[in-house]
């Protein structure tokens, strides 16, 4: 439900990137969206639209690279994709578990035309 | 038209996980322990911590920052019980951000030994932002039903400690605290797990005991 503020944020890196590289719009924003990040996609899609009116993403198009959660067991090290958030390895049951992947929330590239 | 891809890496809540390792390192530079309380609405953190502050006068230093999306009314009962309490008052937002927390820091009295973070009432987004603290508390109660964890799982993975709260209502209620319990530490076989009662007073020894351990380990650190 936060994913409004999660798109304010991104638009105050937004408009500094563009201003860095002198773009005049931004016409695509690429997104890593972990399964694990707490925020849903489609929200994040509703939320970029009503925030992009008027400003230098207007026309842009947001690409969010979903990511699945992983684990990877420090005891044995496997590697599991997980449907649930379950923290313990599904072969030989340690806690011992390190997240390979599914918390990302990232700013992955923009795409701008410039001068 | 020139076209011109921008590669940024950039962590979107990056601005809030910045704040929150300040706020960390400052608070742990002062010896006190912050702790992050979670819950739905209603599940009793406030009344939790009134007895907290009960069982400690005289002793142990705390303090408490309550989040809420409007009035005073939750740090108004804290100041009651003698702590200090700041209310700050989200105007709608979900969750409190780690900014928020530091704008407090600096009227945090020098002697306090834990700060406690009530957060805004949900299981949801508050999970997502880390405001800086070293131990995060979840909160369940009684009546909101014992099938919660995987319903919520965030909330509960991210945690270090779970309180069953309302404990003098389990023999009223289809609330079976073993099945939460269980249910929990499926999800985050790690969480430590207290069962308390603001009306009877029980677990409150073992919590209290609980916040003096970690706040001790955050002197061993410093």
């Amino acid at each position: 439900m936060h994913e409004l503020s999660v798109i304010a944020s991104l638009f105050d890196t937004l408009l500094a990137q563009a201003k860095a590289h002198k773009a005049r719009a931004i016409t695509m924003v690429k997104l890593e969206v972990g399964a694990l990040s707490g925020v849903v996609p489609e929200l994040l899609e509703s939320a970029f639209e009503i925030y992009k009116k008027g400003t230098i993403a207007e026309k842009a198009d947001l690409v969010i690279d979903r990511r699945p959660f992983e684990v990877r067991c420090r005891a044995c090290r496997a590697v599991e994709t997980r449907s649930d958030f379950i923290l313990a390895c599904p072969s030989c049951g340690s806690t011992d578990l390190e997240i390979v992947h599914g918390t990302e929330l990232v700013l992955q590239k923009i795409e701008a035309e410039t001068e | 038209m020139p076209k011109k891809d921008i590669l940024v890496l950039q962590d979107l809540l990056l601005s809030n996980a910045q704040a929150a390792a300040a706020i960390r390192a400052e608070l742990e530079g002062r010896g006190i322990l912050a702790v992050n309380l979670m819950s739905s609405p209603g599940a009793g953190k406030t009344s939790l911590l009134e007895r907290i502050a009960e069982r400690t006068a005289g002793g142990l230093k705390i303090a408490v920052i309550e989040g809420d999306i409007e009035t005073e009314r939750d740090a108004e009962r804290i100041r009651a019980k003698g702590v200090p309490a700041w209310q700050i008052t989200t105007g709608g937002a979900c969750h409190l951000e780690a900014k928020m927390v530091g704008r407090v820091l600096p009227s945090v009295p020098p002697e306090t030994e834990i700060l406690f973070i009530e957060n805004v009432g949900n299981l949801v987004c508050p999970a997502g932002y880390d405001l800086g603290e070293r131990l995060r508390i979840v909160l369940l109660s009684a009546p909101e039903g014992d099938d919660k964890p995987k319903k919520y799982p965030q909330a509960f993975a991210t945690a270090q400690t779970l309180v069953l709260t309302k404990a003098d209502l389990f023999p009223h209620l289809p609330f079976d605290p073993a099945k939460a319990k269980a249910e929990a530490l499926e999800l985050n076989p790690k969480l430590e797990v207290f069962i308390t009662s603001a009306v009877t007073g029980e677990g409150l020894d073992e919590l209290v005991a609980h916040l003096r351990r970690k706040r001790e380990e955050i002197l061993g650190r410093a």
